[in-house]
């Protein structure tokens, strides 16, 4: 054999292994949505086979708008999940703006406050959390709009810290003659911040924002605090629930998937560049 | 001249205010608060505590009694292998292979990224019904392979590795692209130097790449093992309260377990406390395996 063959071979097999583990992500969504077009009873005879002819049906769909709240849970998880990265970079911006460029007294012992506030698992916080809210008149009400904020709250806290570590990271690297600049012509800090330095950021920005909108969309844990009644569940509590109840219609669940799952595919075929980056910015410290 | 423009301190306040109120109020406050109550008697989630457990360490010893707490532990360790041998092995792999072939790259990695977008409770949904006992997708794909018993993935004994497998699976892609772009940052000199003379593909990966990525398998493991210990939704999803018989308990689901199900609220909080522990205890065990280097 010679070599040009060898590196032939070799490379067959590389790409045989990557189309291999591209089949197990890729083909479990495929399965699931073609049987999602399937009657519940004949899901089980052949998974395998495409939806045509006879084994076509919308009858899970149709059950699905009309016994879920599927849009209503939609609605209420893109509001919570929009205000949370709204919150988030509004409040992390200004933070890490300030402790990027000022000085002061504590303000490295800040600095090492907010990496540790990143440590802090989710369930070490949540039934004080709760207790809190509770107390306030927040948590366990029967007004969307208080519940919708019980989820926002804590949300809002736990991607701070991360947020404020990324931003800062960027914003330290931003050349201050801008900001000079801006001074000289008479600028306070405010208007250094809202004009130079905000517009300056924007990608980390969006790297934030879209970070913690996917976040609070995926993050069952906090819904199952403070979501009670189903009218305002979002949609992770709403799939949650559907285990509990409806485990064993296999067609109802299929078509739950896919309406949850989809949507959120699309969106990422036309973002991924920056979800991709958005997701991992903490690790590659962006 | 910069220290000019900032010389005023006043703004910072109003720059940090409403961050570090946030932080103190819904993260600092109830992270102290909790390790408070955990010491506390507290019969509802929402009340406060009345008064301290007697003894005050009751929780604490009783998490030494509690065999379900040595299984949660247990399973979260195993998790950690998992996680560490499965994702960050698997990702490492994958990333050696990808950066080594020139056409496709953006494609894997675009495939082999999307299941993180998608939120783990759809897929414990999925994995319900991929690993479903009457003709899910597996049994199905064994039946045709000529296997004519079914396989309950759900029973005891295998329950661990259908949660497990399903958690390893979706976070593959994230430290996939993290290495891969470790392996990008490497330059291209070297490669080539170490091609001029003589080296195999092989000892590329073995001589170059794999010294250079030091810091950064250091970073995905530390990342992949306190990552095991806030895993929830997707086994909760597929295995609520522990099933099978309270044998699949991760410490989280365990620390749920007992603040919504049971209702021991101050057991809980004494149970997240614990998860903190030991998420301290093993980054630091991690970070003095893997210490990051200076090449």
């Amino acid at each position: 054999m010679t070599k040009k063959e060898k590196s032939t071979i070799g490379r067959s097999l590389v790409y045989l292994i990557l189309i291999i583990w591209s089949m197990t992500t890729v083909y479990p969504i495929i399965w699931v949505v073609q049987n999602s077009f399937k009657a519940k009873d004949k899901i089980l005879a052949d998974s395998f086979s495409l939806p045509f002819g006879e084994l076509f049906t919308f009858a899970n769909y149709r059950k699905a708008f009309g016994n879920l709240n599927i849009l209503g849970a939609y609605k209420n998880s893109i509001f919570i999940s929009a205000m949370v990265a709204l919150f988030v970079i509004l409040f992390a911006g200004m933070g890490a703006y300030a402790l990027s460029r000022y000085r002061f007294f504590g303000s490295q012992a800040l600095h090492s406050l907010i990496i540790a506030g990143m440590m802090f698992p989710v369930f070490a916080t949540i039934i004080p959390v709760f207790s809190m809210e509770f107390a306030w008149g927040i948590a366990s009400t029967n007004s969307w709009f208080l519940t919708m904020l019980s989820v926002i709250l804590p949300q809002v806290a736990g991607n701070l810290s991360f947020a404020m570590v990324v931003l800062i990271g960027y914003i330290k690297g931003l050349p201050i003659e801008l900001e000079e600049a801006a001074y000289m012509e008479g600028c306070n800090a405010f208007q250094i911040y809202f004009k130079v330095v905000l517009p300056l950021t924007k990608p980390s920005f969006a790297t934030v924002a879209i970070f913690s909108f996917l976040w609070s969309y995926n993050d069952l844990f906090t819904q199952m605090f403070f979501m009670r009644r189903p009218d305002m569940y979002g949609i992770t509590m709403l799939l949650n629930q559907l285990t509990a109840k409806e485990g064993t219609n296999y067609g109802l669940m299929a078509s739950a998937v896919t309406l949850v799952i989809v949507p959120v595919i699309i969106v990422y075929c036309f973002l991924q560049k920056y979800i991709i980056k958005g997701m991992t910015a903490g690790a590659v410290k962006g | 001249m910069g220290a000019n423009i900032y010389r005023n301190k006043k703004p910072v306040l109003v720059f940090l205010a409403p961050a570090l109120l946030f932080m103190a109020v819904y993260l600092y406050y109830p992270f102290l608060k909790n390790i408070l109550n955990s010491f506390m008697d507290i019969k509802q989630l929402g009340r406060p505590g009345t008064s301290f457990n007697s003894p005050w360490y009751a929780n604490y010893a009783e998490m030494f009694r509690d065999p379900n707490v040595w299984i949660a532990i247990k399973n979260t360790l195993l998790m950690m292998v998992v996680t560490l041998i499965g994702q960050v092995g698997i990702a490492m792999v994958l990333a050696l292979m990808v950066d080594n072939i020139g056409r496709g790259k953006q494609f894997f990695k675009t495939v082999f990224f999307f299941p993180i977008v998608i939120s783990a409770t759809a897929l414990g949904l999925l994995f319900n019904l991929i690993f479903l006992y009457d003709k899910g997708m597996i049994n199905q794909i064994l039946e045709a392979f000529g296997k004519s018993q079914l396989t309950d993935w759900k029973a005891e004994g295998i329950a661990l590795f259908t949660m497990m497998l399903p958690v390893m699976w979706q976070y593959v892609g994230f430290y996939f692209v993290i290495l891969v772009t470790g392996l990008n940052n490497i330059s291209d000199e070297l490669y080539e130097a170490a091609k001029i003379d003589g080296a195999s593909t092989w000892q590329k990966v073995r001589y170059i790449s794999i010294p250079l990525l030091h810091n950064v398998i250091c970073t995905c493991s530390v990342l992949a093992v306190t990552g095991a210990l806030k895993v929830f939704d997707l086994p909760w999803t597929m295995f609520p309260k522990g099933m099978p018989l309270k044998t699949t308990f991760l410490t989280g689901t365990y620390m749920y377990y007992h603040t919504m199900e049971t209702k021991n609220v101050d057991y809980g909080s004494a149970l997240a406390v614990l998860i903190v522990v030991l998420g301290i205890i093993l980054s630091k065990v991690v970070n003095s395996i893997f210490r990051e280097k200076d090449y």
